[in-house]
């Protein structure tokens, strides 16, 4: 008897042939906390040795396990504890700089394509080593190639601390293109994210755990294309069984490589992720069902199909749920949301609209580097509200464009993709963005005990 | 056993199965299953390959056996067997 029929192989040789089924990411999260010292000297050499076996036989277990399935891992990246918390017993901004150059230093060394752990938790305050942290953060990002950074503004149970926000902004104000890329505001952030730049090690965790990232949405949208006369229900189930296969495969790799890593296997991030490359696209699937545009009304409905199918189909396919699973929205990372932003279709007030039904806010939009700190702030504060209103994590990642208009393109290359500068409105005061101090926690926190 | 499946794509002409099966046998892995087919002049195969005492690893092989796609003119492509069963069986 056979084992599989030929049209079950093709299904699969398909996907992971023609439509782009990759794994996105790969990531290694290691606590590091037990290289806290008093002096950034020693702090950053006792790093060093406790990264150095982990990071050894990294590289080459991603590469062996891709190399044995015939699966193509995009990208292999490594998570460490807050930095903030490395930071508690130092409290200096040039301390932060030094252990961020330090980490971007050893992942260039290793072959690991990005480090995400510089970040703070100051949804509720900050203290001193969230000081120093966000003191150091544009010079950190600015002088780091592979760094990821983000700062944790809002939480459902502590409310919206608006005097990080406004730090976020105006740090973000300050960074190059490309080191704005690589950092966040976040709420909710949860502690098992393999996407940067949200990912680091959480306190909840293992030493040393795998946690995985699929990409696939050239698979749904081609099962969508198929589907063309079918009604809303008959689409969902189509979508969550192809999301069930993406999955899977996802699950598959992660244990491969905490098996050669002798470390546990974590946890799948169920979302869908696209690239700039072509047939690899969000809003490829959202318009293949029936929107003229990403960003057209009806563009809130079907992301909301969409992830809840996504979420459905992942549910069964892996034994453990982590990251932020929900559907991505990268503007400048999905060749077609970049365009939908250049033809003027996908607004700030559309992309807000959608992160009520998404995971990851308002992601690599470009916004003009002489942007007003209100306005940005104004922005974050938003999908801040949006996250602990609806329990959930989001964030928001800007890309502040120098002597950018709204309309213009700006090229960051590789997963990034083409950056494109959205329109932040006509205002540029915001007082209530200035207004200091902490949003309380909505009813949720009540609800909780 | 441990199992790949070896599949291969692209115009038709004499000799594809031959090409692929013959290095396949230097390297003593076994076809345990095949499936091929010519659809409008698109030569298609699908093969089941024990590769556990064979002299050489995944990597080894698809190096090889896309090597000699080339000179055949179609695409070959390696894929361990769990990736399959992860994903079309629960």
């Amino acid at each position: 008897m056979r084992l599989f029929s030929p049209e079950e192989i093709g299904e699969v040789l398909e996907m992971v042939l023609f439509r782009e089924l990759d794994i996105r990411a790969v990531t290694l999260s290691v606590n590091t906390l037990p290289a806290i010292r008093g002096d950034v000297g020693s702090a950053i050499s006792a790093l060093r040795d406790l990264l150095r076996p982990y990071l050894e036989h990294f590289r080459p277990a991603v590469d062996k396990v891709a190399a044995k399935l015939g699966v193509r891992i995009v990208t292999a990246r490594l998570a460490v504890s807050p930095i903030s918390i490395m930071l508690e017993p130092l409290g200096r901004a040039e301390d932060a700089v030094e252990i961020a150059k330090s980490l971007d230093d050893l992942a260039e060394a290793y072959g690991v394509d990005m480090v995400g752990g510089f970040a703070a938790f100051v949804h509720a305050g900050v203290s001193r080593g969230d000081r120093a942290l966000l003191d150091a953060l544009p010079d950190a990002l600015n002088s780091t190639k592979r760094l990821g950074g983000f700062v944790n503004a809002a939480s459902t149970a502590t409310g919206i601390n608006m005097d990080a926000v406004y730090e976020a902004a105006e740090a973000v104000l300050s960074m190059r293109p490309e080191a704005a890329a690589r950092f966040a505001v976040t709420a909710n952030v949860p502690e098992d994210v393999p996407f940067m730049p949200a990912a680091h090690h959480g306190l909840g965790l293992p030493d040393a755990v795998v946690n995985v990232a699929v990409s696939g949405p050239g698979v749904i949208e081609a099962v969508v294309r198929n589907m063309k006369d079918a009604d809303l229900r008959t689409l969902h189930d189509a979508i969550k069984r192809a999301a069930f296969k993406v999955t899977r495969l996802g699950e598959l790799v992660g244990r491969e490589v905490a098996r050669e890593l002798g470390v546990r296997f974590g946890a799948v991030d169920l979302s869908v992720a696209p690239s700039p490359k072509v047939g690899d696209s969000v809003a490829g699937i959202l318009e293949a069902m029936g929107l003229p545009r990403a960003g057209a009304p009806g563009s809130v409905l079907a992301l909301h199909l969409f992830v809840d199918a996504v979420k459905k189909g992942g549910a069964m396919a892996t034994s453990t749920i982590g990251g932020l699973s929900g559907a991505f929205i990268p503007v400048s990372e999905d060749a077609l949301m970049a365009r939908a932003a250049e033809e003027g279709a996908l607004s700030f007030d559309s992309l807000k609209a959608m992160s009520a039904v998404c995971n990851t806010g308002i992601d690599m939009a470009g916004i003009p580097g002489d942007s007003p700190p209100d306005v940005v702030a104004a922005l974050m504060a938003d999908v801040m509200a949006l996250a602990t209103a609806l329990d959930k994590p989001l964030g928001v990642r800007l890309v502040p464009i120098p002597g950018g208009k709204p309309g213009d393109v700006y090229e960051l290359g590789g997963l990034y993709g083409r950056v494109v500068v959205m329109d932040l409105g006509k205002y540029s005061e915001i007082p209530l963005a200035r207004r200091s101090g902490v949003v309380p926690p909505s009813v949720w926190r009540l609800r909780a005990g | 056993m441990e199992l790949v499946v070896v599949s291969v794509l692209g115009a038709d002409r004499v000799g594809i199965v031959a090409g692929i099966a013959n290095v396949l046998a230097r390297h003593n892995a076994n076809i345990v299953d095949i499936a091929q087919t010519v659809v409008r002049d698109i030569f298609s195969m699908i093969m089941v390959v024990d590769i556990s005492k064979a002299d050489v690893d995944i990597a080894g092989l698809r190096a090889e056996l896309e090597e000699a796609g080339k000179r055949l003119g179609v695409m070959v492509a390696v894929h361990h067997i769990d990736v399959f069963r992860y994903m079309q069986r629960i």
